[in-house]
C-alpha cells in the first residue's frame, strides 16, 4: 500500500521533472534541488573545511520510507575502536533537502564506548541525508541515504 | 517554560568496561522559527541547541542539535563505564534555560 502510493508519486514527480518543485506545491517551496545541494555542500565545507569525505566506515539507518516529515528515526555509527588513539571525534548529519541543511552534530570522546547514537529528525521532503564522520586520524567518513517522505516535517 | 521534563533511561549496575546504552527523552516543543501564527507573523526558533553528558565529571559526548532534530527530542547513546560514578546530562535551551538529569551507575564484578 505505502510502497505503491510512493511509487505513483514518484512517477508524478518525474512527469513534473523537478521533484523539489513538485513537493513544493505541497507547501514546501524552498528553492530547487540543486540550490539545496550547493547549500548542503557548502555547509559540509564549513563543518570539515577542505578534507574531502571517503566512501565507507559510517553507517546510517533509516526508513526507506516516512510516512510523517515530523519524526524519522535515525541511527548513526561508526566502526571504531574508540580507544584514545583511535576513536570517531564526530559524527555530522546533513538533510540536503531541508529549509536548513544541518541537522545535528554529535561529538564522542573515547569514553563513549562506541561511535554510535541514535535520534529523531524533521525531513520537509523526500531527499538524501548525510552522514560525516570525522576521526581521531583526521580522515573523514561519508555515506548517503534516501528517504521518501509522504508528509513533510518543516512547515507550518 | 515549567514543562520541559527530561527523562532518561540509565541502567543501575554495570560490568566493569561494559558499554552501556543510555536514553533519554525532553518534553520540549522544538519551534523551528520556519513556522508561522494564523496572522501569518514568523513563530521565533526555540530549540534545545545543545546536549552534553559527563560521567564522574568527565566528558563523555556533546551534541550540537538544530531545527531539524524532532520536537520531544529523543537522544541514545553509549558510554564506557570502568568505574562506579555519577551520569550528568544537561539541556541548553535557546531562552537560555539548562535542564539536567542525573543518575548513579553501581559497578559490580
Amino acid at each position: 500500500m505505502m510502497r505503491s502510493s510512493a511509487a505513483s508519486r514518484r512517477t508524478v514527480m518525474k512527469g513534473m521533472g523537478a521533484g523539489a518543485l513538485a513537493l513544493g506545491g505541497l507547501g514546501f517551496g524552498i528553492g530547487s534541488a540543486r540550490a539545496d545541494l550547493a547549500k548542503a555542500e557548502k555547509l559540509l565545507k564549513e563543518l570539515i573545511g577542505s578534507k574531502t569525505p571517503q566512501e565507507g566506515k559510517v553507517r546510517l539507518e533509516m526508513p526507506q520510507i516516512a510516512e510523517n516529515g515530523q519524526t524519522v528515526p535515525l541511527t548513526a555509527a561508526v566502526d571504531s575502536p574508540m580507544t584514545p588513539d583511535n576513536y570517531c571525534k564526530v559524527i555530522h548529519i546533513i538533510a540536503e533537502g531541508n529549509p536548513e541543511a544541518g541537522v545535528c552534530s554529535f561529538k564522542f570522546t573515547p569514553l563513549s564506548g562506541r561511535a554510535e547514537f541514535s535520534t529523531r529528525m524533521r525531513l520537509a521532503q523526500t531527499q538524501n541525508v548525510w552522514a560525516v564522520a570525522e576521526m581521531s586520524d583526521g580522515s573523514v567518513w561519508m555515506t548517503k541515504t534516501e528517504v521518501k517522505v509522504t508528509i513533510g516535517g518543516c512547515g507550518g | 517554560m515549567t514543562d520541559v521534563k527530561p527523562r532518561i533511561k540509565v541502567p543501575k549496575t554495570a560490568k566493569k568496561g561494559e558499554i552501556v546504552e543510555i536514553k533519554t527523552l525532553v518534553s520540549h516543543v522544538m519551534e523551528t522559527g520556519q513556522r508561522k501564527d494564523a496572522q501569518g507573523n514568523p513563530i521565533p526558533r526555540r530549540i534545545i541547541n545543545r546536549f552534553t553528558c559527563t560521567y564522574n565529571g568527565k566528558p563523555v559526548c556533546d551534541m550540537v542539535l538544530h531545527p531539524a532534530i524532532s520536537a520531544n527530542p529523543y537522544i541514545s547513546f553509549f558510554v564506557k563505564v570502568e568505574e562506579s560514578g555519577t551520569l550528568q546530562m544537561s539541556w541548553f535551551d535557546d531562552d537560555g534555560s539548562v535542564y539536567k538529569a542525573e543518575s548513579k551507575i553501581e559497578v559490580t564484578g
